[in-house]
């Protein structure tokens, strides 16, 4: 499905709001939306959530043989994939550009930075090493699917354990989960991804734009950092022109925002380990609320009920008596009960007379259940 | 290889540069016929060509016509005997792909695309060695061929690799140095204004040392510039001889 194009109101609006400083969700121009961390059953499966913006990780492994000029390196492997669910716009065929570059930068920030230690992956150098496979898919698109993606990743290679692997001379171990517990993956740094966009050529810049921001921005710049303060990708997109000042500045902005998550991802793994460790409950499901309404709130409307005993009264004076006078019902066991003697049964003889009445009999068993309840 | 300095004591790099020195340049403009501009460059070791179609109308759907500018199509494809290892797929992998957005990226920042809306100007460029810094020497090649194709521009758009070893930044690295693994920084800049159109870094640099290797990248690529501004010269020169001006 094509995009449905942004009007020409839309966009001057919220070029006008950036000018004054306002964001349409209220937010401040360097201000995160709210990150959500939830893992799954499995380790190395986990959603974030960034704002509305959703991210599903899964990190899997497999014993494969290593590439021939690295022979004792294990083999990262990272794919992202824009599900068709994530917005209207994203088709099979059609999004390759918005894919290459993603994935090239994802690429780049966590495999080129080096945050995975690929030489303890080998197992037995030359012939057997890990191959780490990480797979991202993008549930939903509300803007900044870069950051997302990051963290998703990030928390994901964190979460997951490998199996358990011993060498014996030639003989090579693999010991299932439950043989021996599987062993976590060695990470030396975590660079996350912090995404910048510019408006107007480069005057005004906004951290985390969402989707409508991301519409009227003239380009993006990508800086992945650590929170030792070390960049490990800087990428400039669409077509502005930065000055050499401009971008020192945001790197700036960049360490701060990295500190801030990188304590947020710590603080859900840390949870996550000991749900683990007590044998708490843990997974997806738990992690989602319970549909409750949690206020529903009406303003005390003041009635005056002085006069209720006297209109009350009247009301049951000018009331007509019940129709049928019925006596109590018997109880045959809890939950069951006979009024009267029963009835014969008059299916298969309804005529439209006969209807009528049986809708009258309906309204006078609502009288009597009524008053069965009112008895008990 | 193990105990390969990338810089020396006494401040020379692997193949005798300084660190701020670039490898040497050369150049040539109006190398085919046929098409409406090319170029080829020479950087140190680095070879690379670059050909420009247009401005001619849209192949292909009508309806990625912009109404207003013109479209930008570059490819990127580096030959299967550039590097030491021949490469089973010259281009359509992902980083091909990926170099041809940033390319494109670059000279959608730097055409003047309102003056032709509606048609499409196509930029490839062929890397037929590859010895670092590819990037740099591709946006190089397809300014000097978009210059030879007469097609407006704001500014040149030159490009330099820069690098980060021993507290040192270095300028133009060659493949040796960018596969040690230290920090490799991309820089296309318009050298009047300062502007830079393209940045791209890779593996991990200290957030202090960001500014001197941004610092001279940018003295790399003016440097590019007065190189390339001379190669233009030249050009125009022997071309306005052959007219009999």
């Amino acid at each position: 499905m094509k995009e449905t194009p942004l009007s020409n109101c839309e966009r001057r609006f919220l070029l006008r709001a950036i000018e004054e400083k306002k964001r349409l969700d209220g937010r401040q121009t360097y201000d995160y939306r709210n990150i959500k961390i939830s893992f799954g059953t499995d380790y190395g499966c986990c959603i974030v959530e960034l704002g509305k913006t959703r991210v599903l990780g899964q990190v899997s492994c497999e014993l494969v043989s290593p590439k021939l000029n690295r022979a004792t390196e294990g083999i990262l492997f990272f794919n992202l994939e824009l599900s068709q669910m994530a917005a209207p716009a994203f088709e099979p065929g059609r999004q390759s550009d918005l894919l290459v570059k993603l994935n090239r930068l994802l690429e780049r920030c966590l495999r080129n930075s080096k945050c995975i230690d690929t030489e303890s992956l080998c197992v037995v150098a030359g012939e057997k090493v890990w191959q780490i496979r990480v797979d991202l898919h993008l549930l939903n698109h509300d803007g900044n699917i870069i950051d997302a993606a990051s963290i998703a990743a990030i928390v994901a290679l964190c979460h997951f354990r490998r199996p358990d692997v011993s060498v014996q001379g030639d003989e090579v171990t693999l010991y299932t989960p439950e043989e021996r517990d599987p062993v976590p993956l060695s990470i030396h740094h975590m660079p996350i991804c912090v995404s910048f966009a510019f408006f107007q050529q480069g005057t005004y810049l906004l951290v985390d734009p969402n989707e409508r921001e991301e519409r009227v921005m003239d380009g993006l710049l990508v800086i992945a950092m650590n929170k030792h303060r070390e960049i490990c990708t800087i990428q400039s997109s669409g077509g502005i022109m930065l000055l050499k000042d401009q971008v020192l500045r945001c790197s700036k902005i960049a360490g701060v925002k990295v500190l801030e998550i990188t304590e947020l991802i710590q603080k859900a793994l840390e949870n996550d380990r000991k749900v683990r460790k007590e044998g708490g409950k843990y997974g997806f499901a738990e992690s989602i609320a319970s549909q409750r309404i949690t206020a529903f709130k009406m303003e005390k409307a003041p009635i005056d009920t002085s006069d209720v005993e006297e209109k009350a009264e009247e009301i049951i004076a000018e009331a007509e008596p019940p129709l049928e006078v019925v006596s109590n019902p018997v109880l045959w066991t809890p939950g069951t009960a006979q009024i009267g003697e029963g009835v014969e049964n008059s299916w298969g003889d309804l005529e439209d007379s006969e209807k009528e009445e049986e809708d009258e009999d309906g309204t006078d068993e609502a009288i009597i259940l009524d008053s069965i309840k009112m008895d008990t | 290889m193990a105990g390969l300095e990338l810089l020396s004591d006494q401040g020379y790099r692997v193949d005798g540069r300084r660190a701020g020195e670039l490898r040497k340049i050369q150049a040539r403009m109006g190398v085919f016929a046929q098409a409406d501009g090319s170029a080829y460059i020479e950087q140190g070791n680095t070879k690379a060509l670059a050909v420009v179609y247009g401005p001619h109308e849209i192949r292909g759907s009508r309806a990625r016509a912009l109404p207003d500018r013109a479209l930008v199509n570059c490819q990127y494809s580096s030959a299967t005997f550039s590097t030491g290892e021949r490469k089973r797929r010259p281009h359509g992998d992902r980083k091909s792909c990926e170099m041809g957005l940033q390319l494109r990226q670059t000279f959608e920042a730097a055409i003047l695309t309102q003056l032709h809306p509606r048609s499409q100007i196509d930029i490839y460029v062929q890397v037929l060695q590859a010895d670092g810094g590819t990037y740099a020497a591709c946006v190089n090649a397809a300014t000097l061929a978009v210059l030879d194709a007469g097609v407006p521009m704001r500014d040149f758009v030159c490009a330099c690799s820069a690098g980060f070893v021993d507290s040192t930044a270095l300028a133009d690295l060659s493949h040796v140095e960018e596969a040690a693994g230290g920090p490799q920084l991309a820089l296309a800049l318009l050298p009047a204004s300062g502007q830079i159109a393209l940045l791209e870094m890779d593996a991990r640099l200290h957030e202090d040392h960001l500014e001197s290797v941004l610092e001279a990248a940018a003295r790399a690529a003016r440097d590019v510039h007065t190189l390339l501004d001379r190669v233009v010269r030249q050009h125009v020169r022997e071309a306005s001889v052959l007219l009999g001006d």
